[in-house]
């Protein structure tokens, strides 16, 4: 039961990069079609569950000291492994992410799923949870994709959905488009969010704060660990 | 003449976070306030030019001779982790003062994806050494620009009357986005 509730937070509740706000960099960049977002999410998918797996399973042996440099490690080596992968069975798509494949070892979501929970839970769990928030990423990469490669070039999956008319707005699949449109969809997340917390009575600016005080800073619990650590020396 | 030009097209025409995508974590988490942005943008043009130089010695003298290139990933994010500790440590003994104005940014830099970045893109575009790091501290200061200019915006936007739910990061983003759309204007005066 717990499990199936590690694995559906990552689908809503806390969808990564519209709820906490992390990973930014890919969800902006390789959004520019709703395929490119779906390869991306996929690859994001593989190294956050296996990598949440082996952290979870060699927590007791790290030391807390050095273990966001194991993590990066563990991260890193997935990371290779999934490179190799892409150039393997799906060399097209590896050349349109472009750098943003190897990029995936310093995505917030790999080292903060790890310090905020494999670090903390069994390997079920763990599992769970990565393949929950691994899918919550491939699913916002892919809506923000289709938003933007149906306004901006009229296509969804490289298939015409807009009428033969239709003047598409290039900006969209461009850099602004993709600050602008993350920022709406933000926006309209945070108005969801204030909706339900006054049905259920709550108060509505609390939830906000809590929301973008951390969430701004993406690699939040990393870089927070990583400070703490700074200090006690 | 050449470098003017690259120093050019990587400050403004190819900025690194407004057309690039990279660095946004910071971009975002870091603009509150300009003295914060300022001792930021400072931590990464100094990293940024110690690891572009670092990663492409390791590239060139241990990677490419021992055909490792598959590892290009692992051994950077390595060498930039061990660097910034490295720096860090340095910094403390050494130049204090300097510590203690850079200090707490050096530890959140690791997972900056611009320091990655630049090291896998000068690989990538084939710059030799002098080009490489010339590039770095190039790009780095687009990210510096990028970061004051949005932290002076948001502190005016403090002030400001705004929709409760665009408040913080969203309205951030669609600033974001109009900067970049600025930016955009520079396009054509280099390649």
């Amino acid at each position: 039961m717990s499990v199936l509730k590690e694995f559906t937070k990552g689908l809503w509740k806390e969808l990564p990069p519209f709820r906490l706000v992390l990973g930014l960099c890919p969800t902006l960049a390789v959004t520019n079609s709703a395929e490119n977002g779906l390869g991306m999410g996929a690859a994001v998918v593989f190294v956050l569950t296996l990598s949440n797996m082996i952290i979870s399973m060699v927590r007791h042996i790290i030391p807390a000291k050095v273990r966001i440099a194991c993590f990066i490690v563990i991260a890193a080596s997935l990371v290779v492994a999934v490179e190799l992968l892409m150039q393997a069975y799906a060399y097209p798509l590896y050349q349109r992410l472009g750098i943003f494949v190897p990029l995936i070892v310093v995505n917030c979501i790999i080292l903060g799923r790890a310090e905020a929970f494999a670090a903390k839970n069994g390997v079920a769990a763990s599992a769970a949870d990565g393949l929950g928030m691994g899918l919550g990423f491939t699913m916002s990469l892919t809506f923000l994709g289709s938003i933007r490669e149906i306004l901006g070039n009229g296509t969804w999956f490289g298939m015409a959905v807009m009428p033969e008319g239709y003047e598409p707005l290039r900006i969209m699949v461009q850099a602004p488009g993709a600050f602008i449109c993350l920022g709406l969809i933000l926006a309209g997340m945070n108005m969801l969010a204030f909706r339900q917390a006054r049905r259920k009575g709550e108060q509505a600016e609390a939830l906000a704060r809590q929301q973008q005080g951390c969430g701004a800073c993406g690699g939040c619990a990393a870089c927070g660990a990583g400070a703490r650590d700074a200090q006690a020396q | 003449m050449e470098i003017f030009q690259l120093f050019i097209a990587a400050v403004f025409v190819n900025n690194i976070v407004l057309a690039q995508y990279l660095g946004n974590c910071p971009y975002l988490g870091c603009s509150k306030e300009r003295g914060v942005a300022l001792g930021m943008g400072g931590a990464v043009i100094f990293v940024i030019v110690v690891s572009t130089f670092f990663t492409w010695i390791m590239q060139k003298c241990v990677l490419d001779p021992l055909g490792l290139g598959y590892l290009q990933t692992i051994v950077f994010i390595v060498v930039i982790a061990a660097l910034v500790q490295f720096v860090e440590m340095f910094l403390k003994k050494m130049l204090p003062p300097l510590y203690a104005a850079l200090g707490i940014f050096l530890p959140l830099i690791t997972t900056n994806c611009a320091v990655m970045g630049v090291a896998i893109l000068v690989q990538r575009e084939e710059y030799d050494l002098l080009t490489s790091v010339l590039y770095g501290l190039a790009s780095s200061m687009g990210f510096t620009l990028a970061l004051l200019l949005m932290a002076g915006i948001r502190e005016r936007l403090d002030t400001c009357r705004l929709p409760k739910a665009m408040a913080g990061t969203p309205i951030a983003l669609i600033m974001a986005g109009l900067m970049s759309l600025a930016f955009m204007g520079f396009k054509g005066m280099a390649n």
